[in-house]
């Protein structure tokens, strides 16, 4: 279609909407912003007849690619280190994208904008596309990878791991609480603007250089109809701005929406980038280097800032210390470092560090070695059964951590750690934000304005509090995280499967207690508790228990 | 001359062999490979079944810690009590179209092929010349009202309605109805544009008009605006896709347009209109698919059947409205091959169908 059509064909599909005079839409999901003075802002012109056949086509290459990727045997060459992974990132993405597709009617509930109606209906198309097409690619992967585990039980697994739940506030944070909040600002103006940058096109990236190029063909293809969904959430933000009511809203929204998708997507991709990956070429990219010309350069510098203008509040400060932890406070190490001192409850493998990652580390990471060289030896010599227990549960100089209660991510930069009595519980927070988003952000008055509409945080926040004292063979039972032999654990701290004796079994696990580190918290006394509170934050780098930090 | 420069050496991942692929290894759950966290329909899960079910969590499956969000004034998530409706297993349901990805683009982009070439093959042959001006009439204002409703329901109820059902299965249905319609309504605005733009003297913005005032349109219009302003999901599917698209939807597309156009020398809107009628086929599948599943409830199913009744009882009083005061434009076309009372009687015919497939009672309505 052309140009001029398209214009034309655009033009005429906006007289499909009238102002009804018998009924009004139901207005299931409310938001305290308002839209009563907003100009009408056009979104990109989208039209059916053309998108049908362009997703077809697009669909087309993506399933040609698979036909081809099976063909020419292309798990001969992936790398194991980097499709472990995949068994966490593949459970987590098709949520998100489906949850996506459901926030959009919350959108057109809130924004009196037909023509942005539109363009909001075919993101909600689109998004079913991604979901499906995530979940078809992660069966391929079942089917064809050397070890399917993990892939099998991944729905179950996403939405009862520690990890899956950190993930699951990407896709929840799209469909709940205040419509605007929800669909726009957190869905739309952050995680897909800014965060589909290093989930859709850094890591695709990366794949590739581990032997997947099937990761680059669907997610790119995801990523192509991602400009459009941008567009969108740009001509909401522009409506919200016209009125001068919604600026504080917009400031607080866009604090907290940031500050979670750094925290959740920065901890996961950060991981799966520099710690899934076998390509150590000294030239490669760090997460932290992607990271500033996906974040920080083309977002915050050339979306972001120009904002100002129109008066948009930007939570500058945030930006800077989102890359002050990644780049100087080890953000994405200490992260990795978690997901591997809890391998015993994942539901994929992880691979040791050698010789050949530390040097790259040290490269990209100068002092990296001297924080974290120690533990990921101490996890390679750890790695087999028989004579020692899963290394969190060796003394290697690491204290568990406490969970932050707002990003679900431990506080894991220990002098962060902000502990506060909230609703009659002692919660502890990774940073100050995430502490500034429970107790003042998800609340029904924000600075002396009610905010009847915004959500709450809820549920059984803190994963290890269903898991107390219980012992560890009996949770990794009940969560499944059995292979189909009923006795050999599907994660594992190696990628070795030649040997079943190098396999760690559920009798492995038996007789070690679990404990809730919130549970503990609230049971101490003051005193204790501060002075447990005191030392936790004299801790680390990469976990070490305040009597030896800095060691 | 051609400037040959030494360029910085290029740098490559390593490219390494790692025999990574199904079958290298024998070890505990090297066959396992298919998806085991859900009971298929039949033995072994569909495609369908594999790329939606559990992708949507429920704290009533395997969600352990919960929904993390909540509303203001409730939980997060998918609440069950957003419908009156009660199912004892929600996730039994299927979508007897298996729809997901491959299939939405796949059949949207053939409907979307069809229209095309139908449409420059009657630019081509000049097949709108042959109109005679009370046809014109008839298309520019009747199908062009039409087309509002199409949109108002793709928009207005299934796209919200897909937020809000308790399973991915039944979400995805419903959003692929909302594809269909929103679809179908710009096919429709499109077809008008082309009208406007043949030289038949062809009024492209009168359907505005007709919509908002004409009378004869004023019950459907009544009737659309009013199913977009029903709150519970279930209620506005039901009273959709069984009642306003069995009592209105097919009288006007399959008992109307589709008798009559050909008569009229017509051969384009039978084609365009014809597609619609083969989504709402589709749509009505699942959901009868759904609704039976409801009322065949063990433990619900007679109280989903009272629910049932009492939407009948305030939606098809308001649709047999809306296509009673339809019945003018039955004369309208110079070509009156069928009587309103035929086609209303058609209409009712296939709705007493789907309400006798779903142990519904057959409101009295339909007998007047």
């Amino acid at each position: 279609m052309s140009r001029q059509s398209l214009t034309k064909a655009h033009q005429k599909i906006t007289e499909l909407s009238w102002e009804p005079t018998f009924a009004t839409p139901a207005t299931r999901f409310g938001t305290d912003y308002k839209f009563d003075k907003a100009p009408k802002k056009d979104p990109l012109k989208q039209i059916m007849r053309s998108y049908f056949p362009m997703e077809e086509e697009k669909d087309n290459r993506v399933f040609g690619a698979m036909d081809g990727a099976i063909r020419g045997n292309m798990f001969r060459q992936v790398q194991q280190r980097w499709m472990e992974w995949q068994k966490l990132f593949l459970s987590i993405i098709p949520f998100p994208e489906i949850s996506a597709a459901r926030a959009m009617p919350m959108a057109i509930d809130a924004v009196p904008n037909p023509e942005i109606h539109n363009g909001l209906a075919v993101q909600m198309i689109d998004e079913v596309r991604h979901s499906t097409i995530q979940m078809n690619l992660k069966k391929l992967y079942m089917n064809h990878y050397i070890d399917p585990a993990g892939f099998d039980i991944t729905e179950k697994a996403f939405a009862n791991n520690y990890a899956g739940t950190i993930g699951r506030q990407f896709g929840e944070g799209f469909i709940t609480g205040d419509a605007i909040t929800a669909a726009n600002i957190y869905l739309t103006v952050v995680a897909e603007t800014a965060f589909t940058n290093t989930l859709f096109v850094a890591m695709p990236d990366e794949a590739a250089a581990n032997g997947d190029y099937l990761l680059p063909t669907v997610f790119h293809s995801v990523q192509s109809d991602e400009s459009r969904h941008i567009s969108n959430g740009y001509s909401i933000l522009l409506m919200a701005l016209a009125d001068e009511d919604n600026r504080v809203l917009l400031e607080r929204d866009l604090r907290y929406a940031w500050w979670n998708n750094h925290c959740v997507v920065d901890a996961a991709v950060g991981t799966f980038i520099e710690y899934g990956t076998k390509d150590r070429r000294k030239e490669r990219d760090s997460y932290a280097e992607m990271w500033r010309r996906w974040i920080y350069d083309d977002y915050y510098r050339s979306y972001l800032v120009p904002l100002e203008k129109y008066g948009l509040k930007i939570p500058h400060d945030l930006v800077e210390e989102a890359w002050n932890r990644i780049y100087n406070k080890g953000y994405v190490h200490e992260v990795a470092q978690f997901f591997a001192t809890g391998w015993p409850v994942n539901y994929w493998r992880i691979d040791p560090m050698t010789d050949v990652d530390f040097e790259w580390f040290e490269h990209k990471y100068p002092g990296w070695y001297s924080k974290y060289g120690k533990w990921w030896e101490n996890y390679n010599r750890l790695r087999y059964p028989g004579k020692n227990k899963p290394i969190a549960f060796e003394d290697v100089d690491y204290q568990y951590p406490h969970r932050c209660w707002t990003c679900m991510v431990p506080a894991l930069i220990r002098e962060d750690m902000v502990t506060e009595k909230v609703d009659g519980q002692w919660r502890t927070y990774c940073s100050e934000t995430c502490a500034w988003t429970d107790i003042k952000a998800f609340r029904p008055e924000y600075e002396g304005r009610a905010t009847p509409n915004m959500g709450r945080l809820t549920g059984h926040r803190e994963w290890e509090t269903l898991h107390h004292n219980r012992d560890l063979a009996d949770i990794i039972t009940d969560l499944g995280y059995v292979r189909d032999d009923g006795k050999t654990l599907i994660p594992q701290p190696h990628l070795d499967l030649d040997d079943p004796k190098k396999l760690w079994t559920l009798e492995d696990m038996r007789g070690i207690p679990f404990g809730s580190p919130n549970i503990l918290l609230n049971e101490m006394s003051d005193a204790d508790r501060e002075a447990h509170v005191a030392e936790y934050k004299l801790g680390g780098p990469a976990g070490r228990p305040a009597a030896k930090a800095g060691v | 001359m051609v400037d040959i420069t030494v360029s910085k050496e290029r740098s490559f991942p390593k490219q390494e062999f790692t025999d990574s692929e199904a079958g290298a290894l024998v070890f505990p759950s090297s066959t396992s490979r298919s998806y085991n966290y859900f009971k298929p329909a039949k033995l072994r899960a569909t495609m369908y079944e594999d790329v939606t079910f559990d992708v949507q969590p429920d704290p009533d499956r395997h969600l352990s810690q919960g929904w993390i969000y909540g509303f203001a004034n409730g939980p997060g998530g998918y609440p069950k009590d957003w419908t009156k409706l009660v199912s004892s297993d929600w996730h039994q349901f299927r979508d007897p179209n298996e729809e997901w990805e491959k299939t939405i683009f796949r059949n949207n982009a053939a409907v979307v092929r069809q229209i095309s070439l139908s449409l420059e093959n009657a630019k081509r042959a000049k097949a709108y010349s042959h109109w005679n001006s009370s046809w014109t009439r008839f298309i520019e204002r009747n199908l062009g009202a039409w087309m509002h409703a199409e949109n108002g329901l793709g928009l207005h109820v299934f796209t919200a309605v897909q937020r809000s059902a308790p399973t991915n299965m039944i979400n995805n249905a419903v959003a692929v109805n909302a594809a269909h319609k929103l679809r179908f309504a710009q096919d429709l605005a499109l077809f008008n544009l082309d009208l406007s733009e043949s030289d038949i003297g062809f009024d492209g913005s009168v359907h505005k008009d007709v919509w908002k005032n004409d009378p004869a349109w004023q019950g459907v219009r009544e009737n659309v605006e009013r199913l977009t302003a029903a709150g519970d999901w279930a209620e506005a599917l039901f009273a959709t896709n069984i009642v306003f698209e069995c009592l209105v939807g097919v009288l006007f597309r399959s008992d109307l347009l589709m008798q009559i156009s050909a008569r009229n020398g017509d051969y384009i809107t039978p084609t365009i209109v014809g597609t619609g009628e083969n989504d709402y086929s589709r749509d009505l599948g699942y959901t009868r698919a759904l609704f039976a599943m409801l009322t065949r409830d063990e433990n619900h199913g007679a109280a989903n059947k009272a629910v049932l009744n009492s939407w009948l009882a305030t939606w098809v009083p308001q649709s047999i409205t809306a296509a009673r005061e339809l019945q003018p434009i039955w004369s309208q076309p110079n070509e009156k091959v069928i009587t309103f009372a035929d086609s209303l009687e058609s209409a009712k015919n296939t709705f007493r169908t789907v309400l006798g497939e779903l142990g519904l009672n057959i409101p009295k309505e339909l007998d007047s």
